[in-house]
């Protein structure tokens, strides 16, 4: 991916530990990738796979005390956010990055209206009157497309509906005008309908702002259709990442190529068997050397020695090298066959 | 063929009670005037948004609600008004598996007496029969025997649906109900799950009902796909036409909406303004065409909007604002 200079973000080897009844957990395991200026990255995994816990451990809001960041760095814009002290973090929460959560309704104050919570980042981040804030608010919902916006600033939040409470949220985000955005699953608790028109929204604002877009979702459709880049993540790991038309057209590693054809498409033959990908999700609580994605796939943990490195196969596709995973792609057998 | 199921004219009303003494003030219609059936073997999809109606829909067939008007008959029998006492032994024939499998499952009970309850309910088998029983419905769902001993909240989600399927599948059934039995679960574990089930009418011969809102798996499972809007099926046909050739602008637009992994496919996408109105004050006249502001939706106030067969097996709703002139030429010439 581009390097540390170009890119907004930059994460490094970041690691995020749970401390837990059994023990400390590793939900992200020396995780890197970055975020170029204006590019939208989408992060894609499944459930415990750690992309939502680095969008936390990226704004640093882990749940305390049980979440520790035990290594790596989080870079924005030259500063490493890891070791900025609180205050900072509350000017950059909300100003230079916005997050948009997954449940709308999670993210709003129910008992404050809609116009006193949109106004308050104003308050909050920009030094100007109640009255102004107050204006920039309405401006500021007019902009993602709410009707009556005079009206739903009188409201509460359980007066709105899903999509329109998402509009809010994304009115939060986006008040200071962030260069960064993060959206961990903005869409999946809203109807495919609805779906489209908040993507659109994103689409459209990201264009006019010039934001960047860090995009956390299990569906890998919503990635390939509003991503430049992708990293996908499994048992808190990277196994690949790369530029969307390259590992959606040529998927390498055995995880990413199963979770693509596992899923039903409109194209598939009704009612015939899906590939699958056996076995379970990874939990974390068992502590692994080598692949994890191998011992998933049930390989015998004799042969699980050392964790594969991250290898780029073409410019800015990088893949977990472990030769079970890779098949025919495997860097050993790239290296045969040139022999041949 | 004749039917498993035959639903007609179904309707499904709740009040709405509202004032200083609390009366009927409205009646939500959250399923108004539905007909469809289903054959031996044979999976019909339902697919909408939320508040569509289908959940309602799904358990007044199974009659968990009693219905406000028209008719389910099952296997022959008339099952509209039975009394949840004369339902009991033909509940044995129609099972249900619901989306969330951490709520429908009693986390008290171990998973052999959850799988166990229906067969003791209808004094099924003897003791050390129901154990047999038991461990076969476990493998069948491709569960180890030793789960049995232990309890739904030790499993993750896909393998606690196999649970819910293993108990709907305990009484041999021959219609399940199935209400977004795959949306909580992860892409890898959804395919698993879809295979199981496909895997099971293959072999027990099974009709289903499969209820979601995911168009593409629908149309995965499904032999034909019905399309809800607003309490009512706006158009039903095979699973490929409607994916193919779809009639009705709103099923054009369920299709647009959901994204393509491939990211070189051009598609047009349709948007659709606002959201799904609610049911409680729906328009007078065409649901759709008054969310798309159609012009010929005035036309549309006070009018029976049918399902009308377009193609043979092929049902749309005739309604002007909804579906091609072509289409509507067609539509209203079937009188």
């Amino acid at each position: 991916m581009s390097d540390s200079k170009q890119a907004l973000l930059v994460v490094d080897k970041l690691i995020t530990s749970f401390d837990t009844e059994r023990g400390f957990l590793r939900a992200v395991d020396q995780v890197s990738f970055s975020v170029p200026a204006g590019g939208t990255v989408g992060i894609v995994g499944e459930s415990g796979c750690g992309k939502s816990v680095t969008a936390m451990s990226i704004v640093r809001l882990l749940p305390q005390p049980a979440g520790k960041i035990i290594g790596g760095h989080v870079w924005f814009k030259g500063e490493d956010l890891l070791r900025a002290d609180d205050e900072r973090m509350q000017n950059i929460r909300g100003g230079e990055i916005g997050v948009i959560f997954q449940e709308p309704m999670s993210a709003l104050n129910p008992l404050h209206r809609i116009g006193r919570q949109v106004a308050e980042v104003f308050l909050l981040h920009r030094n100007i009157s109640k009255n102004d804030a107050w204006e920039q608010a309405l401006e500021m919902l007019k902009l993602v497309g709410i009707p009556a916006p005079e009206k739903r600033m009188m409201e509460y939040p359980h007066q709105l509906s899903g999509g329109m409470r998402q509009r809010v949220v994304i009115a939060l985000a986006l008040a200071c005008r962030p260069s960064l955005v993060i959206a961990d699953e903005p869409t999946t608790a809203l109807d495919v309908t609805v779906q489209a028109q908040i993507l659109d929204l994103m689409a459209r604002l990201r264009a006019e702002m010039n934001m960047s877009m860090m995009l956390i979702t299990h569906d890998l459709g919503v990635i390939a259709e509003n991503c430049n880049e992708v990293v996908v993540m499994y048992a808190g790991r990277v196994v690949e990442k790369g530029p969307v038309s390259e590992i959606f057209s040529k998927p390498l590693h055995a995880y990413t190529r199963g979770l693509l054809r596992s899923m039903p498409t409109l194209d598939s033959k009704p009612k015939s068997l899906l590939p699958v990908i056996p076995g379970m999700v990874a939990s974390l609580g068992e502590h692994v050397h080598g692949c994890r994605f191998c011992q998933r796939m049930g390989v015998p943990s004799s042969e699980l020695r050392e964790r594969p490195a991250l290898i780029e196969i073409t410019p800015s596709h990088w893949v977990e090298n472990c030769p079970r995973c890779l098949g025919e792609h495997s860097t050993s057998n790239i290296q045969h066959r040139t022999l041949k | 063929m004749h039917n498993l199921l035959t639903v007609s004219n179904l309707s499904m009303h709740f009040a709405v009670r509202g004032g200083v003494i609390p009366r009927q003030v409205g009646a939500v219609k959250a399923v108004d005037g539905v007909s469809l059936h289903i054959g031996p073997g044979e999976t019909l999809g339902l697919v909408g948004e939320s508040g569509c109606g289908k959940s309602t829909l799904g358990k007044a067939v199974v009659r968990l609600l009693k219905p406000t008007s028209g008719s389910i008959n099952f296997n022959g029998t008339d099952i509209t008004k039975m009394s949840q006492r004369a339902l009991r032994p033909l509940r044995r024939d129609f099972q249900m598996i619901f989306q969330d499998p951490v709520e429908s499952l009693d986390p008290r009970m171990s998973v052999r007496s959850i799988i166990e309850e229906p067969l003791l309910i209808h004094k099924i088998g003897s003791r050390s029969d129901r154990a047999r029983m038991v461990n076969e419905l476990l493998d069948r769902v491709g569960l180890p025997s030793s789960a049995a001993e232990r309890y739904s909240f030790e499993f993750s989600g896909g393998q606690r649906q196999r649970i819910g399927i293993a108990r709907a599948l305990a009484l041999k059934p021959k219609l399940i109900v199935c209400d977004e039995p795959v949306s909580a679960l992860d892409v890898s574990i959804q395919s698993q799950i879809l295979n199981l089930l496909v895997e099971l009418q293959r072999e027990l011969g099974l009709s289903y009902l499969f209820i979601a809102h995911d168009l593409s798996v629908v149309k995965h499972v499904s032999d034909r796909v019905a399309v809800m809007y607003l309490g009512k099926i706006v158009e039903l046909a095979p699973s490929e036409n409607i994916y193919r050739d779809p009639r009705h602008d709103y099923t054009k637009a369920l299709l647009s909406a959901i994204p393509s992994t491939d990211p070189n496919a051009s598609r047009e996408r349709i948007l659709l303004e606002g959201e799904i109105p609610s049911p409680i004050d729906p328009p007078r006249g065409s649901a759709f065409g008054h969310r798309i502001k159609h012009p010929r939706y005035d036309e549309t106030i006070g009018m029976e909007l049918p399902l009308r067969e377009i193609t043979p097996g092929h049902w749309v709703a005739a309604d002007p604002c909804c579906v091609s002139a072509d289409d509507w030429k067609k539509l209203s010439a079937q009188k």
